[in-house]
């Protein structure tokens, strides 16, 4: 009976179902590519190692590319540079779009009007349409195009944000804290922040894929990670000519995109349930 | 009625202030450009004196207002410059390309808009059978999928096991409507895949929120039939969700164009930007930009209007 009176603690959902099970080894697997590349990979990133376009044999278990390059290694090595720069342009978008997403929500008025009405105005354009038109400005090297993705996805985490901190802003506990004089950073940083963070877990895994789908796109049209850079979208388009052979190695990388992208989804569908359930 | 037209007339107002808004930020990219025009034709290692003589012929030693108002004077009497890489009129470069991109987006559009309504509506009549737990599914799997993988996996399939359909889709201004169809399809198939998932999921979901009106159950204990119920009383009040679900449907093809028409080599819209941007012909780029993005506002305007215009409660005010 006690266990009742005392407060309850408020944990994140530990019980998966077999979809999000799923969908953590997926990406556990995909992680361990990542980091462990070069210990698992048989050969180098960008080392010539065989004929161009060699079948699947016993050296080469998935054949060799365009250059005689080992397709499995670039596969795993892909994993390390699209996963890594992904990370990298969440993590800045995530950033910049909490930051000022916390501050639109906490000042309120001048500075959250000025705010949203700029980001409505941005997102009045469609977002790949932006990313080409300024990636054609600022050339296509990889900190611009890191740069360029993070600051229009920042857009979107910032509508977010700025929605979900604006509920907790009213509430009681945060009314509290002001008239016990506490500042706007403490407040934003110890009482809304704490209170956001499922919300902000679910809207980090759906922002992980719309950027690695972004990336991978605009790699795919040749305007991204640049060579000779492993990269899984550029490698469904230096294999594509393959296909016309009835050849399916231009499908593992783009599969590789496409089960990583899903697996992230999944488990962000079970958080949003397993919240809402409660 | 009133209120309709001045609620109406005010979403356009808005929509127009959107449109400048945005001409005014692709015209301040391109003057963010590191260096200018002048220095981007001629080379690093131009002269002054040349570079000066550009820069007066393109007139931008004006003022940079002047420069936005010269720009959209122009863009609005049809001259979009002239491109870097091949010396051409933009107009002219875009005006075939554009039409092809209007008629992939409009081919996909005739598939997808009626098959997903359908689609949306059994899911809604029928909630929670399997039918719609598989829909729910796959939607989610077509969400997360990149666009080419999709492509590529339909060209493996019908393109080149089934040989049911050409592989690459290199339309012309010769091709006759059922080559052009012909071509097409495989490409309108990408798009109608990517867009499908969405539309069924939110059809679905803005029915099923009708259907729990009380009206809806009033009509049910009437005694009607539940096709009655539907045709009669669900559908009329299903304009402005079903505006939304075709709008946000086109809206999503103006990007997703740009990658399928790469797949399939279809020369459109999308293809000509990402050409340009490879070269970094910066006023052909501008022109697809500002040409999408219009696009992409107008599209929404209209759902917005059509949304606003069909709502039962402002069409018969109490």
């Amino acid at each position: 009976m006690t266990t009742l009176l005392l407060p309850r603690r408020r944990r994140l959902p530990f019980r998966l179902t077999p979809s999000a099970a799923l969908g953590v080894a997926i990406i556990l697997f995909y992680a361990v590519l990542a980091v462990f590349a070069p210990q698992l990979a048989p050969y180098g990133e960008a080392e010539i190692v065989g004929s161009q376009f060699e079948l699947w044999s016993e050296a080469f278990p998935l054949g060799t590319d365009n250059l005689g390059r080992d397709v499995l290694s670039r596969l795993i090595y892909g994993a390390r540079n699209t996963i890594g720069i992904t990370l990298t342009a969440t993590f800045l978008a995530f950033v910049i779009g909490t930051g000022f997403g916390l501050w639109a929500a906490g000042k309120g008025g001048a500075v959250d009007r000025f705010l949203s009405t700029a980001v409505n105005v941005f997102m009045s354009i469609p977002l790949l349409i932006f990313a080409l038109l300024l990636l054609a400005l600022f050339g296509t090297s990889l900190v611009s195009l890191v740069v360029i993705v993070a600051l229009l996805e920042a857009t979107r985490v910032y509508r977010v944000v700025r929605a979900v901190a604006m509920n907790v802003m009213v509430s009681d506990y945060v009314e509290v804290a002001r008239v016990r004089g506490e500042g706007l950073l403490w407040i934003l940083w110890s009482e809304v922040l704490p209170n956001i963070r499922i919300s902000l877990f679910a809207e980090l895994g759906l922002r992980f894929c719309f950027i690695f789908l972004l990336i991978s796109g605009l790699s795919f049209l040749g305007l991204g990670i640049q060579p000779p850079a492993a990269d899984w979208g550029s490698m469904v388009k230096e294999y594509s000519a393959l296909i016309a052979y009835g050849d399916i190695t231009p499908l593992l990388p783009a599969g590789a995109i496409a089960t990583l992208s899903i697996s992230v989804n999944l488990v962000v569908d079970w958080l949003v349930r397993s919240r809402t359930q409660r | 009625m009133k209120n309709l037209i001045n609620l109406i007339l005010w979403k356009v107002a808005l929509g127009v202030l959107t449109l400048f808004a945005v001409s005014l930020i692709i015209f301040t990219g391109v003057q963010m450009l590191p260096g200018d025009f002048a220095t981007e034709i001629l080379g690093q290692a131009a002269t002054a004196e040349a570079v000066a003589a550009i820069r007066e012929s393109l007139g931008l030693d004006l003022p940079a207002h002047q420069r936005y108002f010269a720009w959209v004077g122009d863009l609005l009497t049809g001259d979009f410059g002239t491109a870097f890489s091949s010396g051409r009129d933009v107009a002219e470069l875009i005006g075939p390309r554009l039409w092809n991109t209007v008629f992939l987006a409009g081919l996909t559009a005739m598939i997808a808009v009626p098959v997903a309504l359908a689609l949306g509506l059994i899911c809604a009549v029928y909630r929670d059978s399997w039918f719609d737990r598989a829909v729910n599914f796959v939607t989610l799997a077509s969400i997360s999928f990149p666009e080419f993988f999709v492509a590529y996996v339909l060209m493996l399939w019908l393109a080149v096991n089934a040989g049911l359909l050409p592989v690459l889709s290199d339309v012309d201004i010769n091709s006759t409507l059922s080559e052009r169809i012909y071509l097409s399809i495989l490409p309108a198939l990408t798009l109608t895949l990517g867009v499908l998932a969405h539309m069924v999921r939110m059809t679905k979901i803005s029915l099923v929120s009708l259907l729990e009106n009380e009206y809806i159950e009033t009509a049910r204990l009437k005694g009607n039939s539940e096709l009655r119920v539907l045709a009669r009383h669900a559908l009329p009040n299903a304009w402005a969700p079903v505006a939304n679900v075709v709008a946000l449907n086109l809206a999503y093809l103006i990007t997703g164009v740009v990658v399928v028409e790469a797949v399939f080599v279809y020369p459109g819209m999308g293809q000509l930007m990402v050409d340009a941007v490879q070269v970094r012909d910066i006023p052909v780029v501008q022109s697809c930009a500002l040409i999408f993005a219009v696009a992409y506002v107008l599209v929404n305007l209209a759902a917005d209007v059509i949304s606003t215009a069909t709502n039962p409660r402002l069409l018969h005010p109490k």
